[in-house]
């Protein structure tokens, strides 16, 4: 019998389920977070037109950088501010 | 392991001392155990263990037991020792004084790690059991533990001698690696380390480079998943490189080298398993680069006309900088024999690092080699003096910057204040002297995004 030791972190990260998609936006209020990304604005601009439109609060958010993870805070912020988030990646 | 009370001896038939001692064992009654010939006496220690868990170093050893512990113990024949440890007089008539005994199966070099992965107790990491059937370089392609190239297949064995390889503690984290955020033991990285081919004394080099791809400033989860070309590229100083026969000089960026190719695949390998970094998952490269298997190299201290980049960023001594690299490009001066026409040359070459139209936005490593360093050495330029003069070469009118110049949509939005912009920002250009004696070649590593929005370079000290 040869035995080999695991050279993995020896753990799963926990499995979320997503929140069921929401029949209508019409009265929620969605966040939309920009990455930094160049031209990430240009899209999320014409998504929270489109998106007052149909009656939806919107809330704009901004990582400071595309490269690193977003800050806990604000990830907090979104979660408590937000039913739906839009994330924008654009280049 | 429960020990009779009384005499209790451990000898070994192929051990003359012990057959000399023979006689004295059986007239005092002593449990005795034997390493090589289960029918010699009553017990039988040829799987080592009883000799392994009492720490038998030499036989025959002789031990007093009392209440199941050991309250004496003589090494070797010792008539003196032994009437003093039995308490019986007269012991061993017509033998010599004294005889030194023979070196205990259980510290043979074959057998001693073998011993420990059974019988001892410092590994932590999950055992996996591989089937008969199973070849064993295909198990662990099987298991997604290899960056597409074999690995050495991590036993116990291995790991605990790669473990020696340090003094630190199997158990101590050494970093918190990304993506999934694990905390990862001096063990998890030696297993890492057996699979891609390190020797124990590479184990320090490999543990001081997880910790500075793990600083904060470094944004490994970034680098990881990017969709640019970058990934971890390692740059050793100090004496640490020549003990562990590292390369800095002919093909220094190339094959061929033990150390090199492996303590830089041994990072990638944490956080490939530790971390859980695996290509088309989390690391969403485009095209990614063949340096991502491994890039580590060290730094050509003698005749560089530079002091070694880590003491330069405040590490003296024995230490690895990191760096987010993208691939090797080629600089060619043939003609250059004065500093200032070098650096001119080094400058249009770094110009189209990423885009000739992006200013400050990504980094670079400059690799001078010996050919081209040996014209600043002449000149007294050291790295200071050689960044200063690339800086203000690299000043590019904002004008032809701008998206849509040059005929080119790629380039700075407009409304750009300035009217000039540096090329990298302030500590964004490192630069290296390495390579072979023969060749008026340097070469550009191109960086990732820089600095605050992406990653800084992380130089930390490679401790024993």
């Amino acid at each position: 019998m040869r035995t080999v030791l695991d050279p993995t972190g020896e753990r799963r990260a926990p499995a979320r389920a997503l929140l069921p998609r929401p029949a209508s936006l019409r009265g929620r209020t969605v966040g939309l977070l920009d990455i930094s990304k160049a031209r990430g604005d240009v899209v999320l601009d014409r998504l929270e037109e489109l998106l007052r439109e149909d009656g939806v609060t919107v809330r704009r958010y901004r990582k400071p950088t595309f490269a690193r993870i977003a800050p806990v805070d604000l990830r907090h912020e979104i979660t408590e501010q937000c039913e739906v988030v839009i994330e924008a990646l654009a280049d | 392991m429960q020990l009779p009370d009384g005499l209790v001896a451990v000898v070994k038939r192929d051990c003359p001392t012990c057959v000399l001692v023979e006689p004295v064992l059986r007239g005092l009654g002593a449990a005795v155990w034997c390493q090589d010939d289960p029918t010699w006496f009553d017990h039988d220690d040829t799987d080592l263990e009883f000799s392994y868990r009492l720490g038998i170093e030499t036989v025959p050893t002789l031990l007093r037991v009392a209440d199941g512990a050991e309250t004496a113990r003589a090494v070797g024949w010792s008539r003196e020792q032994w009437e003093l440890l039995t308490g019986v007089a007269g012991l061993g008539e017509g033998l010599p004084e004294h005889r030194p005994g023979c070196g205990s199966l259980s510290v043979d070099p074959s057998q001693v790690d073998a011993l420990e992965a059974r019988y001892g107790d410092g590994l932590a990491s999950r055992r996996v059991e591989l089937a008969d059937l199973e070849d064993e370089h295909e198990a662990l392609f099987d298991r997604g533990w290899t960056d597409g190239l074999p690995v050495v297949p991590p036993t116990p064995e291995r790991v605990l001698r790669m473990l020696r390889g340090t003094t630190r503690d199997p158990g101590e984290v050494v970093a918190v690696v990304p993506p999934d955020l694990v905390p990862c033991t001096v063990e998890k990285v030696a297993v890492n380390a057996v699979m891609a081919g390190c020797l124990p004394e590479h184990l320090p080099v490999v543990l001081a480079a997880l910790e500075a791809a793990s600083a904060e400033e470094f944004a490994l989860h970034g680098l990881l998943a990017t969709t640019y070309f970058a990934g971890p590229v390692v740059v050793v100083n100090g004496p640490v490189a020549g003990r562990t026969g590292m390369n800095s000089g002919v093909n220094v960026l190339g094959q061929g080298n033990r150390a090199n190719a492996t303590i830089g695949r041994a990072l990638q390998l944490v956080v490939r398993n530790v971390g859980g970094g695996r290509p088309g998952e989390v690391d969403r490269a485009t095209l990614g680069n063949p340096g991502k298997y491994t890039f580590c190299f060290a730094e050509r201290e003698q005749d560089s006309p530079f002091a070694p980049l880590a003491a330069d960023r405040g590490v003296p001594g024995d230490a690895v900088t990191v760096f987010a690299g993208s691939g090797v490009q080629p600089v060619v001066d043939q003609l250059s024999r004065d500093p200032e026409s070098l650096a001119r040359s080094f400058a249009v070459c770094l110009r189209v690092n990423a885009h000739p139209k992006l200013p400050m936005a990504f980094d670079a490593m400059l690799v001078v080699s010996p050919e081209h360093g040996r014209v600043f050495r002449e000149a007294s330029w050291d790295r200071a003096r050689l960044l200063a003069e690339l800086d203000g070469l690299l000043r590019m009118p904002a004008g032809e910057l701008v998206r849509g110049a040059g005929g080119m949509a790629e380039g700075l939005p407009p409304g750009t204040a300035a009217d000039e912009l540096p090329k990298f920002r302030p500590g964004g250009l490192l630069v290296i002297h390495a390579g072979g004696d023969a060749g008026l070649f340097s070469a550009v590593v191109g960086g990732w995004v820089a600095g605050e929005t992406g990653s800084a370079p992380v130089t930390r000290e490679v401790r024993a």
